[in-house]
């Protein structure tokens, strides 16, 4: 529980900086909804003209002249993409920050056991994802009131799920890397979160590269496939949870037996 | 009951050496020196003993308690000084001092204050902005506040000035008086040779001596020195010789009564023949093999 506290408290800085940026660049968003949306009829058929741009944000598929075809397509990219370079970035960082700044030392001389260790970190992680979530979901909904919009509620509430559960899943493997190294891995959760992100509008655009989609997050937390068919694609969301687990399992097994420099 | 034991105790770094085959024993209650220089596993010992890494090979007991599988618990009674002291950055001192009780799970707010007080340590500085001596002081009130039944230390006083060097090592007493041993790990010789009884010296690797620091400084070589006209270059046993202003000085370890001819032939005005000190002892195991040359 001390571990959990220290952990909690360390992150917060990164976690308070991390969800004010995203809450405030949807808010923004949010707040020039209603300005556009007189304006949509052009711009829809502005944004269907422009080919595999169009197919890669899944434009194609969604009404950008209603709150949820504007916010899939928004939140998608903000909260979607801060939400998994934040994950990343802190899960890639959980284990191997106290080799970096050479505070294992102080930690693991304490009657502390690696296992403790490893949960009351992955504890806190997950702590940080869902704080940040509920904020960012409970900002969206004021704001969405705000605007005086009654959008489709569960469409919104799958849209947060799916981004949710993205980030708990790059959080995992990030985590698993976390334990194998030393230095360096900040670089390495920003690569994978962007890589992730990439794969998807790959998959996007071109058909022949639609498996990319099991392999990234960001394909169950497509907005458009979200939106149309008002679920989750359950298989994805497995795979996905699966990969993450095996990155939690990686970490136990490997930094139980690591040695400490 | 041994504090320490280790037997056969070997750690690899890939294929660079750590410590080899290093059997070593502590009892308990011992205020024990451990002597050698940078990079001949002083630390590594240490780090093994503390589970912070894994051995290769052998294996080492802190109180009948195997150090792979009872870690925690042996953690739970020993004290650890890294010879780097490094922090959470942006914590207070007082923070560092809560945390890392709160991690033994024990309430030491009266002891930690007790031991800042003598290190005239203040506590709602942050420890970023500490110098290094006083990053040093945190990490011995860490190692201390919880008063443990062994303090493991590794070079405790770099970066101390000589007054705290001083209330250090009477705090140290203090507790090796209450009961509690003392491991201490340094290339300073003189704070082993004033402070532990005995001691073990360690050469790339190895355990190359382990005794009471009375008996590793007895060796049959004496610290002769010597003003005047004289001519010993030849003479056996003699080694280590420093020109001085007018004569010189020497480590001799052969035949005393070849010397003292050789000396009465020479014209002297002054002469000295000293123990060497443990200074000495250990330029003398880390000359090839720790044989005499």
């Amino acid at each position: 529980m001390t571990l959990l506290k220290h952990e909690l408290k360390q992150g917060f800085k990164t976690l308070a900086i991390w969800t004010a940026s995203i809450g405030f660049l949807i808010a923004i968003c949010l707040f020039l909804f209603p300005e556009m949306k007189g304006e949509m009829d052009n711009v829809s058929d502005m944004f269907s003209s422009m080919g595999s741009f169009t197919a890669a944000f899944g434009m194609d598929r969604l009404n950008f002249g209603t709150l949820i075809g504007f916010y899939a397509v928004e939140c998608g990219n903000i909260l979607g993409l801060g939400g998994a370079f934040f994950a990343s970035l802190i899960a890639v960082s959980a284990l191997a920050k106290e080799e970096k700044e050479r505070t294992a030392e102080f930690l693991l001389s304490h009657p502390v056991s690696r296992v403790s260790v490893i949960s009351s970190k992955l504890a806190a992680l997950v702590v940080q994802i869902v704080v940040m979530n509920v904020v960012i979901f409970a900002l969206s909904a004021a704001c969405i009131a705000v605007i005086g919009e009654e959008p489709a509620w569960k469409e919104i509430c799958l849209l947060h799920l799916a981004y949710f559960l993205l980030q708990l899943e790059l959080a995992g493997v990030c985590f698993g890397l976390s334990a194998f190294l030393r230095r360096g891995s900040l670089g390495i959760g920003l690569g994978i979160a962007a890589m992730m992100y990439f794969l998807n509008i790959i998959a996007n655009i071109s058909e022949k590269a639609e498996f990319l989609k099991v392999i990234t997050p960001f394909g169950y937390a497509e907005g458009a496939d979200i939106v149309s068919n008002g679920s989750l694609d359950g298989k994805l969301v497995l795979i996905g949870m699966a990969f993450a687990l095996i990155g939690v399992a990686a970490a136990y097994f490997w930094y139980s037996r690591k040695d400490i420099h | 009951m041994d504090a320490i034991k280790t037997t056969g105790l070997t750690k690899y770094y890939g294929k660079a050496r750590g410590i080899i085959d290093l059997n070593l024993c502590v009892p308990e209650g011992e205020f024990f020196g451990f002597i050698g220089p940078n990079g001949a596993g002083k630390s590594t010992t240490i780090r093994t003993l503390l589970g912070l890494i894994s051995p290769s090979g052998g294996s080492g007991e802190i109180f009948g308690m195997n150090m792979v599988k009872d870690r925690q618990k042996i953690l739970d009674c020993v004290g650890y000084l890294p010879s780097e002291a490094v922090f959470y950055q942006d914590m207070r001192v007082r923070d560092v001092l809560k945390l890392s009780a709160g991690l033994r799970k024990k309430d030491c707010r009266e002891e930690a204050a007790r031991l800042c007080e003598r290190l005239e340590l203040d506590t709602s500085r942050k420890v970023d902005e500490l110098s290094f001596g006083n990053r040093k002081k945190v990490a011995i009130v860490c190692a201390l506040q919880h008063r443990p039944r062994l303090l493991v230390l590794d070079e405790p006083t770099s970066g101390l000035d000589p007054l705290m060097q001083r209330e250090f090592f009477s705090i140290l007493r203090e507790r090796n008086q209450e009961g509690a041993t003392v491991f201490l790990s340094s290339h300073v010789l003189s704070e082993i040779q004033r402070n532990c009884r005995r001691a073990a010296i360690i050469r790339e690797g190895r355990l190359i001596a382990c005794d009471s620091v009375e008996a590793l400084s007895k060796t049959n070589a004496k610290r002769v020195t010597v003003h005047g006209e004289l001519d010993i270059e030849k003479l056996p046993g003699v080694r280590d010789i420093q020109p001085l202003d007018g004569g010189a000085s020497f480590l001799f370890g052969g035949d005393i009564n070849a010397l003292v001819n050789k000396l009465a032939a020479c014209r002297l005005t002054d002469l000295s023949v000293a123990e060497p000190d443990l200074e000495e002892i250990f330029l003398h195991y880390y000359t090839e093999g720790g044989e005499t040359k």
